[in-house]
């Protein structure tokens, strides 16, 4: 690998930023990969739900990477998806009692789905595929990126199924008093329908795109 | 100890890398240390937010008490004692347990009471404010539920059904220890009795589990709280007797 310097940073940089940016879009983990499917269709029923369940995930897969990424050397291979889910189950407590501090209410209406994040694929997925063999900041900025991509996928969800299902969005009220909410969104068949709605978007996007090249 | 000291570059896939031989030792002790510092961390976190969790729980749940007795600003948690009623010490958590709320005068405004049953998905836990005054309920408040979002959560937001908790009527028989008229459900439109509770078309089931909660409870609460009337009027907060006696 004899890359002249300047080369290598600029080369670094680009892998930093593309390392970011694929877990938003490209290979985003709910639209492209199907991971975490259960949080995604469960407490999708309305925004507020939907980005407390994505921060919490972003903040879990970001410091479990971190973490994994930081003890790679010392963890020995054979024993490698103990320690990681050991390390992610430490860090889902510990957003449990945060989010508990911080809101009793969305605490309440996300219930068991917070303990739910530790066997959620994308953060295990990240930790034995990405952070366990690369640098702690390219582990953090992947984590962190898949982290949004996942919680934009949510409020893709969230924000579609409180419009139609309660017509509201946050809570206030958009279409007036005349909206008759359309139940079934709010409810479990909802969440697969809009779902199937946002994956054929991207199929057809990915498509058209795969066309033109 | 060498378990594939340099980091593979990204990108190489799991297979190639081979695990080298490691001993048990080295296992248990990796995962020992793990589990330390995760416990660590834990009892660090928990005690943090132990204080601003309870809290927020103590907060909700007076939040709930105010709301089911309107007007009150301040309460007194009491416990059962046989068939005598007695305020909780600090530091016992009673599992039965029966919030007198006062206005500012120390006025016995109303009893808030916690009740709970079937519904139609899973256990529905309730908090009612029993006044003695007007010997009805004044509020009801739903603490915990599972309903159907759209359908059985109407309890908690159909107007028609929560004006029932305004004035429901409970004033007891010559008896003295049930209600004259227990409450009973009613179709929507066709109350016509203040211990009518009128349900929610749409959601008959869940309307109907808070109407038998009701009815269950109040069988035996609302002639306790009568018979303890003089104890939770002298338990206000500020210390002062009430000044109607």
């Amino acid at each position: 690998m004899a890359t002249p310097a300047a080369n290598l940073t600029r080369k670094t940089d680009i892998q930093s930023a593309d390392t970011f940016i694929k877990g938003l879009w490209r290979e985003n983990p709910v639209f492209v990969a199907l991971l975490g499917m259960c949080p995604v269709l469960a407490v999708t029923n309305s925004v507020i739900n939907a980005l407390a369940i994505g921060l919490a995930s972003t903040f879990v897969v970001t410091l479990s990477s971190t973490m994994v990424s930081l003890a790679k050397n010392v963890i020995p291979k054979q024993v490698r998806i103990a320690s990681y889910i050991l390390i992610i189950a430490t860090f889902v407590t510990v957003t449990e009692y945060m989010l508990q501090a911080l809101s009793y209410d969305v605490h309440k209406a996300l219930g068991a789905f917070i303990p739910l994040i530790v066997v959620n694929c994308m953060i295990l997925g990240r930790s034995e595929a990405f952070a366990s063999r690369n640098s702690v900041g390219l582990a953090a900025l992947d984590a962190l990126g898949m982290g949004m991509g996942f919680t934009l996928a949510c409020l893709s969800l969230g924000t579609v199924r409180e419009l139609l299902g309660n017509g509201t969005l946050l809570g206030i009220p958009i279409f007036g008093p005349s909206f008759e909410p359309w139940v079934i969104m709010v409810l479990p068949p909802g969440a697969f329908f809009v779902l199937g709605m946002w994956l054929l978007l991207f199929n057809w996007f990915k498509q058209r795109k795969e066309a033109a090249e | 100890m060498t378990v594939s000291q340099t980091p593979a570059p990204a990108g190489t896939p799991a297979m190639a890398i081979q695990p080298a031989e490691v001993s048990s030792a080295r296992m248990i002790a990796t995962m020992a240390g793990i589990g330390i510092i995760s416990g660590i961390l834990l009892v660090v976190s928990y005690m943090g937010t132990l204080p601003t969790i309870e809290a927020n729980r103590a907060a909700a749940l007076e939040r709930a008490i105010f709301e089911v007795v309107p007007g009150a600003t301040s309460k007194t948690t009491f416990t059962l004692e046989g068939e005598i009623l007695r305020p909780v010490k600090d530091g016992e958590k009673p599992s039965e347990r029966y919030y007198a709320a006062y206005n500012d005068a120390g006025e016995l405004l109303g009893v808030a009471v916690e009740a709970q049953g079937q519904g139609f998905a899973d256990i529905l836990k309730i908090l009612y404010g029993y006044s003695p005054g007007c010997h009805c309920v004044i509020g009801m408040k739903v603490l915990e539920s599972k309903e159907t979002p759209g359908l059985g959560d109407k309890i908690e937001k159909d107007p028609v059904f929560v004006s029932n908790f305004e004035a429901l009527d409970m004033s007891l028989g010559p008896d003295g220890d049930t209600p004259a008229n227990p409450v009973v459900f009613a179709k929507r439109g066709q109350k016509t009795q203040p211990w009518e509770i009128e349900g929610i078309t749409g959601a008959t089931i869940s309307s109907k589990a808070v109407t038998n909660i009701m009815y269950t409870n109040s069988m035996h609460t609302v002639a306790l709280l009568e018979h303890n009337l003089q104890v939770l009027k002298d338990g206000n907060p500020s210390g002062q007797l009430d000044p109607q006696d």
